[in-house]
C-alpha cells in the first residue's frame, strides 16, 4: 500500500509536467489543426533557460529560494515566450493554407533546428544543477518502507493546480480566451466577426511556450540534470497525453497528461523501468486505434 | 507565380521604403538580441561544485547583426518584386525545366557515372566509399519516396524497417549461418510484414496523427533492440556479420580449403578494394532495382491510386479506391525497401548497433525526401549527395549539418513547399491535357 502510495505521488508529479505541456500542443490544435513538433524543444528550452538563470541568481547571490524561484519562472516564461511567438511567427504563419503535411513537415525541420541550436550554443554534454529545494515530508515506519513527498514535488503539484486555476479563468472569462475559442470553431468565421485571428494564434503559441517553460522548470528542479535532447522524448509524450485526454481539449490535456503519469510510475514500479517508455507510445497507438477522439475529446468529421 | 510577381510590383512603388523596412528589420533585430541573449550570450559550463556560465556577447551582437541584415536584404528583395528567397531559388526551377525534356538523357549519364566511378582515375577508397554511403541514402530515399512521395504518408519512423532489415541478417547469419543473398528476400519480407503490422491499425488515422505513431513506432523499436539483450545483444549489437560474396566467392585473402576466392577466380592480384567496389556495385544494383520499380509501379493502376489519394482521399473513397489497402500497399512496399537497404547496411559495416537506427536517421531520409521534392525520383539523388557529402567538406559542416538541414526544413516548406525538385504532376495524364491544378496554390 505505501509502495503504491509512493508511485502515485511519483505518478501525479511527472503527470502535471506532461499535463502542462500537452496544454500547449492541445490549444495549437484547436485552433489550426496542426501538431507542432517543435513544442518539446520549446519545453527544453525552458528547461535551459531556467538552469541559466538559476546560475546567474546564484552568482548574483540572490538565494533566497522562494524569490530565487520566482525570478526563474517569470525569466523562463518570457524568453521561453518569445521563443515560441518566433517559431510560429516564422515557421507556420507563412505555411497557413498550404497543403496539409507542409506545416508538420516545417515543425519537424524547427525541432531539428531548435535541438542543435541549443547543443552548438549551450554545448552536448548534460548540465547538473546543484538541488534547490531539498528535503521532504517523510511517512511510514523508520526502518520499514517510508513514502517520501519531497518539497519539490509539492512545489509542482500546487503550481500546476495554480496555473490550471488561471488558466481557467483566462481561457473561460477574458476576451482573449473568448477570441481563442472563437478561433477554435471556426477560424474564417471569427476573423469575419471582428477577431483578430493572427494576433489570437500568436498568443496561443505564447501561452504554450509559457507553460512548457514552467514544466522546463520543474523538470530541471525535479531531476536535477538536464540536456539538450530531453525535448524529443517529453514532447512525444506530452502529445500522447494530449491525444489521450482528447486533442483540443484543454481540461483533457490535463487528465491525459496525469493519467499517462500514473500509467509510466506504476509500469516502473511494478513491472520494468526499461520498457515505460514502451508502455507510454503503446497508449498512444491503442487510444488512436480504439478511442479517436481520446477521453474528453470531440469527433471531428472530415468535410470536403 | 509570374502573375503573382507582377501584382506585387503593381502595388508596391518603384524603390525601396527604406523606412518601413528599417523598421521592419530593427523589430527583427530586437526579437533576435532578446532570443540570443540568454541562449547564445550565456554558456553554462561546468565548473568546481556546480554550474558557471561563461559571457559571449560577441556572438550575440554578431548574431543581431546578421538578423538585421538579412531582414533589410528580405525587404529590399520584396519591394525590387522578388518574392523573398523564394526567388532566388526560381533560377532552380527554371534549370528544372530547361534540362526536363533531357531528364532522360540526365538520368542515363548520371547511371553510367555511377557505373564508371569506382574505374575512375581519381577513385580511391574512400571515395567509393562515400559513393556507397550516398547510394544507401539514396535508397533509402527511394523508398520512403513511395510511402512521403507517392501516397502522401508521412512516415517518421522509417529508420525501424530500416533497423528491423539489418537486424533479421544479422540474426539470421548468426543463428542459422545463414549467407547475405539468402537473407535479403527474408528481410525484405520481414521488415514488409512489419509495415502490415504496424499499418494495418493506424492507416486510419489521419495523415499527422500517423506520422506521430511512426514516430512512436520507431522508438519501440530502437528500445526493444536496446534492452533485449538475450536476442539483441543490447546497445553493444551484433559484430562479425559476414561479408557478401559473389557467386559463392568470398573477397578473402586466403579462403577456407576448397573455396575459391574472387581475386583467384579471376587472376588478380588480391587487393582489399576488390570487396569495397563490390559493395558499392551492390548497392548501386538494389538501388536501380528500387527506381526501375517505383518508376513502373507508378504507371500500374496501384500506382496512380497513391497518387490520387494523396491529392484527395474523399474523392478516391467515392470512386471506390479502398484507402485502407491501398496504404498498405505503399507502407509495405516502402518498408520492403528499407529493409533491403537494412540487410546491406549490416552487411557492410559488419556491426549493427540500435545506435544506427535513431530519429535523427528517420529525419535525415525525410530531409532528403523533403527537400528533393516529394514524389521526384532525381530530386532525392541530389539531395542525398547534398546531405552526405556535406559534412565531409570539414569538421564545422558536421558539427552545423542538422542545424543547417532543420533550417532547411523550413524554409524549403516557406518557399518551395513542393521541394527544389517538384515532382507532383500525376505521372498519367488525360488525353495528354495539363492537369487542373499542376504548380498552382494547393487547397488547405
Amino acid at each position: 500500500m505505501l509502495y503504491f502510495m509512493q508511485q502515485l505521488i511519483n505518478g501525479v508529479t511527472l503527470g502535471a509536467m506532461y499535463g502542462l505541456i500537452a496544454i500547449g500542443y492541445s490549444m495549437v490544435y484547436g485552433i489550426i489543426g496542426m501538431i507542432n513538433f517543435a513544442h518539446g524543444e520549446i519545453y527544453m528550452i525552458g528547461a535551459f533557460l531556467s538552469i541559466i538563470s538559476f546560475t546567474l541568481l546564484g552568482m548574483l547571490g540572490i538565494t533566497w529560494v522562494p524569490l530565487a524561484l520566482l525570478i526563474v519562472l517569470l525569466i523562463a516564461m518570457a524568453f521561453t515566450s518569445m521563443y515560441g511567438w518566433t517559431v510560429e511567427r516564422l515557421a507556420y504563419r507563412p505555411l497557413r493554407g498550404s497543403f496539409r503535411l507542409a506545416p508538420l513537415i516545417s515543425a519537424i525541420g524547427m525541432s531539428i533546428f531548435l535541438q542543435n541550436y541549443v547543443q552548438l550554443t549551450q554545448g552536448a554534454n548534460v548540465k547538473p544543477l546543484r538541488p534547490v529545494v531539498i528535503g521532504g515530508f517523510v511517512f511510514g515506519d523508520p526502518g520499514g518502507f517510508t513514502v517520501t513527498i519531497s518539497y519539490v514535488q509539492i512545489i509542482i503539484i500546487l503550481l500546476t493546480l495554480i496555473l490550471m486555476i488561471a488558466f481557467s479563468y483566462l481561457i473561460g472569462r477574458t476576451p482573449l480566451g473568448r477570441a481563442q475559442r472563437a478561433c477554435q470553431q471556426d477560424l474564417l468565421m471569427a476573423g469575419l466577426c471582428g477577431v483578430n485571428v493572427d494576433r489570437t494564434i500568436s498568443l496561443t503559441f505564447v501561452m504554450g511556450a509559457a507553460l512548457a517553460a514552467v514544466a522546463g522548470v520543474m523538470a530541471t528542479l525535479y531531476y536535477g540534470v538536464i540536456d539538450f535532447f530531453i525535448g524529443f522524448l517529453a514532447g512525444i509524450k506530452a502529445f500522447t497525453a494530449a491525444v489521450l485526454g482528447g486533442i483540443g481539449s484543454i481540461p483533457g490535456a490535463m487528465l491525459g497528461g496525469l493519467t499517462l503519469g500514473m500509467v509510466e510510475a506504476f509500469w516502473s514500479g511494478y513491472f520494468s523501468i526499461e520498457y515505460k517508455d514502451v508502455a507510454s507510445f503503446s497508449i498512444l497507438v491503442l487510444v488512436l486505434i480504439f478511442l479517436p477522439t481520446g477521453l474528453l475529446g470531440r469527433p471531428e468529421i472530415e468535410k470536403v | 507565380m509570374a502573375g503573382r510577381v507582377l501584382a506585387d510590383r503593381a502595388t508596391v512603388p518603384t524603390g525601396i521604403d527604406w523606412p518601413r523596412a528599417l523598421k521592419e528589420s530593427g523589430l527583427a533585430a530586437f526579437v533576435a538580441f532578446v532570443l540570443f541573449l540568454p541562449l547564445i550570450g550565456m554558456q553554462t559550463v561546468g565548473i568546481e561544485g556546480g554550474l558557471g556560465l561563461r559571457y559571449r556577447m560577441d556572438w550575440v551582437l554578431i548574431g543581431t547583426a546578421a538578423v538585421f541584415v538579412g531582414r533589410l536584404a528580405l525587404a529590399a528583395g520584396r519591394t525590387v518584386g522578388l518574392e523573398g528567397i523564394g526567388a532566388a531559388l526560381a533560377p532552380a526551377a527554371r534549370a528544372q525545366a530547361l534540362i526536363a525534356p533531357y531528364g532522360k538523357f540526365l538520368a542515363i549519364a548520371g547511371v553510367a557515372f555511377a557505373f564508371a566511378l569506382p574505374f575512375m582515375p581519381f577513385a580511391n577508397r574512400y571515395v567509393v566509399d562515400i559513393g556507397t554511403t550516398v547510394l544507401i541514402y539514396v535508397m533509402l530515399g527511394w523508398g520512403l519516396n513511395i510511402v512521403v512521395g507517392l501516397a502522401g504518408l508521412l512516415d517518421l519512423g522509417y529508420v525501424a524497417f530500416y533497423a528491423v532489415g539489418a537486424y533479421s541478417f544479422a540474426l539470421f547469419a548468426q543463428w542459422f549461418e545463414l549467407g547475405f543473398w539468402v537473407s535479403l528476400p527474408i528481410a525484405g519480407a520481414l521488415a514488409a510484414l512489419f509495415g502490415i503490422l504496424l499499418g494495418f491499425p493506424v492507416l486510419r488515422l489521419r495523415g499527422d496523427y500517423l506520422a506521430i505513431v511512426t514516430l512512436g513506432f520507431g522508438e519501440i523499436v530502437r528500445i526493444i533492440l536496446l534492452n533485449w539483450y538475450a536476442v539483441t545483444n543490447g546497445p553493444n549489437g551484433i559484430s562479425a556479420i559476414p561479408r557478401p560474396s559473389f557467386f559463392g566467392m568470398a573477397f578473402d585473402r586466403s579462403p577456407p580449403e576448397g573455396e575459391t576466392a574472387f581475386h583467384e577466380f579471376f587472376g588478380l592480384s588480391y587487393s582489399s578494394l576488390h570487396r569495397v567496389a563490390f559493395l558499392y556495385f551492390l548497392i548501386l544494383f538494389l538501388a536501380l532495382i528500387t527506381n526501375a520499380f517505383v518508376l513502373r509501379i507508378r504507371k500500374l493502376p496501384i500506382g496512380r491510386a497513391w497518387e490520387a489519394l494523396r491529392e484527395d482521399e474523399i474523392a478516391c473513397r467515392a470512386l471506390g479506391i479502398n484507402p485502407t489497402s491501398t496504404k498498405l500497399t505503399a507502407f509495405a512496399l516502402g518498408a520492403m525497401f528499407g529493409g533491403f537497404a537494412g540487410s546491406f547496411f549490416a552487411t557492410r559495416q559488419g556491426f549493427i548497433s540500435p545506435e544506427s537506427f535513431t530519429f535523427i536517421e528517420s529525419a535525415l531520409v525525410l530531409a532528403i525526401v523533403v527537400l528533393g521534392g516529394m514524389g521526384s525520383q532525381i530530386g532525392v539523388v541530389f539531395a542525398a549527395m547534398v546531405l552526405v557529402l556535406l559534412p565531409e567538406f570539414g569538421r564545422e559542416f558536421e558539427q552545423y549539418r542538422m542545424l543547417l538541414f532543420g533550417a532547411a526544413m523550413v524554409m524549403i516548406m516557406v518557399w518551395r513547399p513542393r521541394g527544389l525538385f517538384a515532382h507532383r504532376e500525376p505521372t498519367i495524364r488525360l488525353h495528354g491535357r495539363a492537369p487542373i491544378d499542376a504548380g498552382g496554390p494547393e487547397r488547405p
